[in-house]
């Protein structure tokens, strides 16, 4: 049964690459603007309320992709906009998503103390 | 634009310095010192950069054991924005100093000024040359060096390298430069940064046939014509090009490309080498020692240039590029 | 030669895009990826009190510093060049950019170098996610508002 459940989570995570890798391909598009369409294809279907039930099935298949970003942030803002009404819609967003952001800036900062890069050949 | 050089300057002595992943270059056996450092054990990677100049530089004054003071012009450039490393080399040089910028095409645009001030009386000796170096033009121009983003099969890899030469009076011991051709910027609307080949092939193309219009000329009175980094993508379509101008296979066996050969058959390296480094190393020490071994008795080197900015790009701008040749004998 | 023309010849040249191969590896390796997040997610379910509501903040934040280690040792590098978007997409591609920016710009200094640089990247991703999120957020309030859907 675990199994299965890492299965789901591969195949879907692996599905939404192959998705980012197509409109990259496809669109000739660099890797920043093939994220910014994921993130906001992210964010419509978190609204549309189809994101949440792919999280419930996939866990990390859905959670790891940049595509979750947008989820989180948006239902942040719909959280808050909930309880609060029209102020909420700004003032939420961040409640859910912050660790991804505070992750990736606290080990920024401490990796460039680290590390030098290096013209590594692939 | 074809010159004639009535007074055939020549190349006195000529210096190629690279960095540590120029080891798997095809050409390392020809360069004069190798930096196992990239940044040549400085702080940042433009003073790295603007090191391997200075070295690439004095190794040339050595070799013709003269020094600063008898050096009457230093020519150089790289891709570095406002060429930095060339100019902090020349603070340390204390040369006369004009910077050059025709992208990866300097190598050879140095050396035809260069030749004009010798063939002026103006210069005695004139260091001429170009340099680039990785890590500096890659967070330039593309992304921070460990930045996980994919590059297609047509994109090349920038070579840290720097080559120099002497130029000088006639001296017929050494290879001389008879004739050159400056470039006009061609642009074909060329808008992908990641295949500088397919962009600059027009310009190779345009440079290389107006040289031998103008001069008489066939491919067979070369033993040799060597573009600068087209690359083995750019390459094959500059053949392309030639072929449906009527130009035979046989022919087209004299064209080669350093880029195409710099890092041999690795496929690592993509479509292979770029960079102002790049022409500038293998022809300022294979091309050279191929001639003064007399291999090689005429030879048409072409460095090609893609004149674009990281902003112009982004602008939507189309890639301009030049190509600029030189014509040296043998005798 | 007519720019249509060269354009033309030059296509012809060029090796054409692997679609295929590209999509498959980007399947497997972001699908890999996709486990191990999973893997982790477990491992904060079943070592510490996390639940399956809170567990995506320390599974986000554990994959990060992971691609924190694979990009100062330069293997994200070379992990995107095999896998392209397989990299890119997961938060782990999110972790390289932000990280290899301010890697790169050390040199600058803290303020002007890391401060200056370290969004130069996934900038664009917390730009589009936030502007997306807010129109998404009010599109929906108006919705409500006017009684068409439901919270």
């Amino acid at each position: 049964m675990i199994f299965i459940d890492f299965l789901i989570a591969f195949v879907i995570g692996g599905i939404i690459c192959l998705i980012g890798q197509l409109i990259m391909d496809y669109g000739k598009l660099t890797p920043g603007h093939t994220l910014s369409i994921l993130v906001v294809a992210g964010s419509i279907f978190s609204g549309l309320g189809l994101y949440q039930p792919l999280i419930d099935l996939a866990g990390a298949g859905a959670t790891i992709p940049i595509t979750s970003f947008g989820h989180s942030l948006t239902q942040g803002a719909i959280a808050e906009a909930e309880k609060h009404g029209w102020v909420g819609v700004l003032t939420g967003m961040f409640e859910v998503t912050s660790s991804g952001i505070s992750a990736a800036i606290v080990f920024g900062f401490i990796a460039a103390f680290i590390f030098k890069p290096k013209g590594k050949v692939n | 634009m074809v010159i004639v050089f009535q007074s055939k300057p020549s190349i006195l002595a000529s210096s190629a310095v690279a960095g540590p992943l120029e080891k798997k270059s095809v050409f390392y056996s020809y360069f004069d010192s190798v930096v196992e450092d990239e940044r040549w054990n400085e702080k940042t990677n433009e003073q790295g950069h603007a090191k391997m100049i200075l070295e690439a530089s004095n190794i040339v004054m050595k070799k013709a054991n003269i020094e600063n003071l008898d050096v009457d012009y230093f020519l150089s450039g790289d891709l570095v924005n406002q060429m930095t490393p060339s100019n902090f080399a020349a603070r340390e040089l204390a040369i006369s100093f004009i910077g050059l910028f025709s992208a990866c095409a300097t190598s050879v645009s140095s050396v035809i000024i260069a030749s004009l001030l010798t063939e002026l009386g103006a210069s005695q000796y004139a260091i001429a040359g170009a340099a680039s170096q990785h890590n500096a033009i890659e967070r330039q121009f593309r992304y921070p060096n460990y930045y996980g983003g994919p590059k297609p099969a047509t994109s090349q890899w920038t070579v840290t390298a720097a080559g120099y030469a002497l130029v000088g009076k006639h001296n017929p011991e050494y290879p001389s430069i008879v004739a050159a051709t400056v470039g006009k910027v061609v642009d074909y609307g060329d808008v992908n940064p990641m295949h500088m080949g397919g962009a600059m092939a027009p310009a190779a193309f345009d440079t290389i046939t107006a040289h031998l219009k103008k001069r008489n000329q066939k491919f067979q009175d070369y033993d040799l014509i060597m573009t600068g980094d087209l690359g083995k993508i750019g390459l094959k379509i500059l053949k392309a090009m030639l072929a449906q101008t009527g130009v035979k296979p046989e022919e087209l066996q004299l064209l080669r490309d350093a880029g195409a050969e710099f890092y041999g058959e690795d496929e690592a390296f993509l479509a292979g080498a770029s960079g102002a480094g790049c022409s500038a190393s293998v022809y300022f020490s294979y091309i050279i020692q191929q001639l003064k071994t007399g291999r090689f008795k005429r030879v048409l080197l072409c460095a090609t240039g893609a004149l674009l900015s990281p902003l112009s790009f982004q602008q939507g701008e189309s890639i301009p590029c030049t190509a600029h040749a030189i014509e040296m004998t043998m005798e | 030669m007519e720019p249509k023309e060269y354009q033309d010849l030059e296509k012809q040249v060029t090796p054409p895009i692997p679609y295929l191969k590209n999509a498959l590896k980007a399947f497997f390796v972001g699908g890999i990826i996709c486990t191990i997040g999973h893997a982790v997610t477990y491992f904060y379910i079943i070592f510490f009190d996390f639940t399956e509501k809170t567990v995506g903040n320390p599974t986000v934040s554990t994959m990060i510093f992971f691609s924190m280690l694979l990009t100062g040792f330069g293997l994200y590098k070379k992990l995107g060049q095999y896998a392209a978007a397989g990299s890119a997409v997961p938060v782990t591609g999110f972790g390289n950019a932000v990280i290899s920016a301010a890697i790169e710009h050390r040199t600058e200094g803290v303020v002007l170098g890391i401060g200056g640089n370290i969004f130069k990247l996934a900038g664009t991703v917390i730009l589009f996610g936030v502007a997306s999120a807010f129109f998404v957020a009010l599109i929906k309030l108006i919705l409500v508002s006017i009684g068409v859907v439901q919270w």
